[in-house]
């Protein structure tokens, strides 16, 4: 059984973003890069799902500029097989990622592709269901547990009141939530062996995928600052604030 | 130009994130209809019909559509779309999941949790966990869009009559099939519909305290409990508890937070409240940087006093 696993290289996760000046986007330049959170969770749940015998072949697949290649590393020091890196300066939105990674799931042959659920970045939340979407497949959204056997995915979703629990006839799309699984520190001697193995380049151009954004950014903005309040002494303080000067209780 | 809502719903009616939804659709401009998708939901779909600013409530009722399964949903979804210039549907766990499937099977690039309509083409984000906000206009035909229940005041509940009109498109037959839920029980509001929340965070030390400690005052001040994710990644409670980036947005009137340092990916998650209060016994905490009104002290004294003078 063969995974693709999709990595987008984002903001850290710990970087305090800032709005650039010209309101145009945040401020990348110099600002340190790491995995999506949420796809290190995919990569791992791939990973526990060779280890248990369940696949045979992890590839990674990253959609962007030349240095998304080290992140594909990072899923290569984690367990991955091999990599391919669909290189673009664009700002690819998540339809032209999902058509990108449709094509390489097809031509893979890829039974289960692995996703994040979002990328931290943009927030967007929608490359999986979109891919799923384009390939025809069933997906699982949110998953904090996985199980596959007899070509079903049996996926427990996170939704907003508990749980919700659906079998998938493979092959199908999941997307990591936050507690799927602890995603593990690639170990020296496995970022080593990283290095030498495959990184595939193609061009958006050369899977005939149009990634010419949708949507226009008109501009960026700061939200609206809080300001922080003022400190009482006690509960009775607080309760009358509350009755009295917010009148919300 | 018209737009179509996806009306979320339970065993009780129409949720407010719909009605938010609903409030979103009407900045457009247009004429706004709402469409109940399950199985069994005639009085749900009457319950529509009373929202005011719907002028047409479609109503898809079929085994098949029970739960709501990204598959027929999408698929329906794309047989409606014809008529309307916009599909929206509030940002909960059901719209995030079937919106960005539908609008890839119409080509469109989906525009997700939205929390400003500026015209019909142009709409405001939060993006990175709401420390920025992006302004896009979309060059698609039609929009497909999720919305932000919290920016959006919910239209009210009742007071309209629309009609309610059978939608006959059959479910397509998917390749996924629901197994079962495991649903939060509680008497209390929902997280994203509470006008009062109480959450807890590492401070709580255990689940013990939760129930021992805030839910009595909950059930004083008729609000729902929240928790942080360090109260959710120790195991205090539940994970559809976790106010934040990564769990729930919520705006409620009163957000209390006891025992919460205000990590950003927790503020992401409350900060649009109106009054928060904040308990904590580390005056530097960054939860009193958003706090209307902060009470340093030890939270398994304060609360139980909390409790009785309510």
């Amino acid at each position: 059984m063969k995974l693709l696993v999709a990595v987008k290289r984002v903001v850290d996760y710990n970087v305090k973003v800032r709005v650039k000046s010209d309101k145009s986007g945040v401020e990348t330049a110099g600002v340190k890069m790491s995995m999506n959170p949420f796809d290190e969770i995919a990569v791992e749940e791939a990973v526990r799902l060779k280890e248990k015998g369940v696949a045979t072949e992890i590839v990674a697949v990253s959609i962007g500029v030349t240095q998304a290649q080290e992140t594909i590393r990072t899923a290569l020091a984690m367990g991955a097989d091999r990599g391919i890196l669909v290189e673009t300066d664009v700002a690819v939105e998540p339809l032209a990622v999902a058509k990108l990674l449709k094509a390489l799931a097809e031509k893979e042959g890829a039974d289960i592709v692995v996703l994040g659920k979002q990328a931290i970045d943009d927030d967007m939340n929608a490359t999986g269901q979109m891919l799923a979407a384009l390939l025809g497949w069933p997906q699982g959204t949110f998953a904090s547990k996985v199980e596959i056997a007899d070509g079903t995915a049996t996926v427990t979703r996170e939704v907003d009141g508990g749980l919700e629990t659906v079998a998938l006839a493979l092959p199908a799309v999941i997307t990591a939530d936050l507690r799927l699984n602890e995603p593990r520190y690639a170990s020296l001697p496995n970022i080593m062996k990283a290095r030498k193995k495959t990184i595939d380049v193609v061009k958006p151009g050369d899977l005939g995928v149009d990634v010419t954004p949708r949507l226009t950014t008109i501009s960026v903005s700061e939200p609206p600052v809080r300001k922080a309040g003022i400190k009482v002494p006690d509960v009775a303080t607080l309760i009358e604030k509350l009755r009295n000067e917010a009148k919300v209780i | 130009m018209t737009a179509l809502v996806v009306l979320d719903f339970d065993a009780s009616g129409i949720k407010q994130p719909a009605r938010s939804a609903i409030a979103a659709a009407a900045k457009l401009g247009g004429e706004v209809h709402g469409l109940v998708i399950g199985s069994g939901v005639g009085a749900i779909a009457e319950a529509a019909a009373k929202i005011p600013g719907l002028t047409k409530v479609l109503v898809a009722d079929a085994p098949g559509y029970a739960h709501e399964l990204a598959e027929p949903v999408a698929a329906l979804l794309v047989a409606l779309a014809g008529n309307y210039s916009h599909i929206l549907q509030a940002a909960t766990a059901t719209g995030k999941n079937v919106l960005p499937r539908a609008a890839a099977l119409l080509d469109v690039q989906v525009i997700s949790d939205i929390s400003g309509v500026v015209d019909a083409d142009t709409f405001v984000r939060p993006i990175y966990a709401g420390n920025a906000l992006a302004t896009v206009k979309s060059a698609d035909a039609k929009k497909v869009l999720t919305v932000r229940a919290s920016s959006f005041d919910p239209v009210p509940a009742e007071g309209g009559s629309a009609a309610i009109e059978a939608v006959s498109v059959a479910p397509v037959e998917g390749k996924s099939k629901y197994l079962g839920s495991e649903l939060s029980k509680s008497e209390r509001p929902e997280l994203t519909a509470a006008k009062i929340i109480i959450s807890g965070g590492r401070g709580m030390q255990n689940g013990e305290n939760f129930t021992k400690l805030l839910d009595p005052i909950a059930d004083k001040l008729g609000a729902a409990v929240g928790a942080s994710r360090a109260a959710v990644d120790a195991g205090f409670v539940p994970n559809d508890y976790q106010v934040g980036q990564t769990g729930k947005i919520v705006a409620p009137e009163l957000y209390i937070a006891v025992g919460i340092s205000g990590a950003i990916q927790h503020l992401a998650g409350m900060k649009d409240s109106k009054v928060i209060v904040a308990i904590n016994k580390d005056e530097d905490a960054p939860i009193f940087q958003v706090a209307d009104y902060g009470l340093v002290g030890d939270l398994f004294n304060i609360l139980p006093e909390l409790e009785n003078a309510m």
